[in-house]
């Protein structure tokens, strides 16, 4: 791609959504800015760029707005050919689309509730979460990566099972993921966050579980993934 | 070519999804039906997480979720019958991928309320949804179409195959709860697309007529009744 490029990143550094997109790009070697957005006061940019949903992460492209982080890593995986985040052969692109699919269906919301709820709820919750995990480590397997030696499509949309995840279950005082039951899931986490580009874009442990605690009880009320 | 199989029924939008595509590139394949309300053991074992249909078999490899599927089918033949599906660019291909995210995530499931809907101010309150969700559609359409016949423009691409699975669906509808929705005067460019989209060569072959759907939708609605009384029997 020629000339100057134009390339920001509309986000917030607390969201594992916006971490999906910056990831892709610095795995890619793009330059790009980053803007954070108070998600309390949407600037009129995202307003503007994203007018369905008003949500982050929004990709600008030389003026282009591509909202919805999935869209936004096949935007991003055509766009810059280097360092390719998908398969090249048809089957195995569908299948990693498959499996990001399935851990933004059956993980993340399930591990999400199973943090702010009670009783028999959360038991619910739990099982769910558990159940789809199973699933996930069998996946994985033996592999370093879901995307075999490298980072790929599946690893970037499962994020939220290494950083977040592991913050939200200690402000919420539970245990799922255990390396007993899910003994390749937690080696796919250590490896995850050691990797170089993803230790650069990840936002400080310590900041993440100060203001999630912060946060708990109006997380609590209303149960919302936007907080 | 028993090469390639498809689990599912055309009835539904999402099954179609597959169908249209595989007419538009002029692939041949064996439709296995499934019965309603039954999983057959393929079904079974070829989806083992979400044991829903569509599944499209090729080489004896699996592939299930509608849109992983077409995506799928456009990449393997990618230049056959009328061409790619997907659109050329990058930007393009982001649009129509949003769009149908739209479709399946918010504007789908408020048709299906209609169709549940146990009170008259339920059923009003999901046409409204349905109605302003159309009017978005509306919008994308004349600025993806870019004053030409499709979602695609002059051809046939992925939104067409994703939102235009539910035509028929969209008229049933209308018919069952005798309101207007894709009609003419709110909606011009998305009804005259609807009317264009039913006629092309690649479709009109394969998409069941909404008399047929009508009779699946109240099928599907007796069925949401016993349920809703048999899970209000067990509070």
């Amino acid at each position: 791609m020629a000339e100057a490029e134009q390339v920001k990143v509309l986000r917030s550094w607390l969201s594992p959504w916006s971490f999906k997109v910056e990831l892709a790009l610095k795995l890619k070697g793009v330059p790009h800015e980053k803007v954070e957005e108070d998600l309390a006061n949407k600037s009129p940019l995202l307003l503007a760029s994203n007018p369905i949903h008003k949500k982050i992460p929004v990709l600008l492209h030389n003026g282009k707005a591509i909202p919805e982080s999935g869209i936004i890593l096949e935007y991003i995986d055509e766009t810059w050919t280097n360092n390719p985040i998908l398969p090249k052969a048809p089957y195995e692109r569908s299948m990693a689309r498959f499996w990001s699919r399935f851990i933004d269906d059956k993980c993340v919301g399930a591990c999400w509730m199973s943090c702010w709820t009670e009783g028999e709820t959360q038991q619910m919750f739990m099982e769910q979460a558990r159940a789809s995990l199973r699933i996930l480590d069998d996946e994985l397997g033996e592999r370093k990566f879901f995307g075999g030696e490298s980072i790929g499509l599946v690893d970037i949309s499962a994020c939220f099972l290494s950083l977040w995840f592991g913050v939200l279950q200690e402000v919420a005082g539970i245990s799922l993921i255990n390396g007993e039951e899910f003994p390749n899931l937690c080696r796919w986490i250590e490896g995850f966050v050691a990797t170089d580009a993803v230790t650069e874009c990840l936002p400080p442990r310590d900041e993440l579980l100060a203001t999630f605690q912060s946060k708990k009880q109006a997380i609590l009320a209303t149960k919302s993934m936007v907080y | 070519m028993a090469d390639v199989k498809l689990i599912g029924s055309p009835l539904s939008p999402y099954v179609l999804r597959a169908i249209l595509a595989l007419s538009l590139k002029k692939v041949e394949y064996e439709l296995l039906e499934e019965k309603f309300g039954e999983k057959s053991e393929l079904l079974l074992k070829s989806n083992p997480i979400y044991k829903k249909i569509p599944v499209l078999i090729h080489h004896d490899r699996p592939i299930c979720e509608s849109a992983v599927i077409v995506e799928y089918i456009d990449e393997v033949w990618p230049e056959s019958g009328f061409g790619a599906i997907l659109p050329a660019d990058a930007y393009h291909r982001a649009l129509h991928r949003f769009w149908t995210y739209y479709v399946d995530d918010k504007w789908f499931p408020s048709l299906v309320a209609i169709g549940k809907a146990e009170t008259e101010e339920a059923k009003a309150e999901a046409v409204e949804r349905v109605r302003a969700g159309l009017l978005l559609l509306e919008e994308a359409f004349v600025k993806l179409s870019e004053g030409k016949a499709f979602f695609g423009g002059d051809r046939v691409a992925f939104l067409d195959v994703m939102f235009g699975c539910f035509v028929n669906w969209i008229v049933a509808a209308e018919e069952l709860v005798s309101v207007e929705l894709l009609d003419e005067a709110t909606v011009p460019a998305l009804h005259g697309w609807a009317v264009r989209f039913r006629e092309h060569e690649a479709v009109k072959e394969v998409m069941p007529d909404s008399g047929r759907v009508l009779g699946f939708l109240k099928i599907l609605q007796a069925k949401w009744k016993a349920d809703a009384a048999a899970a209000k029997k067990k509070l």
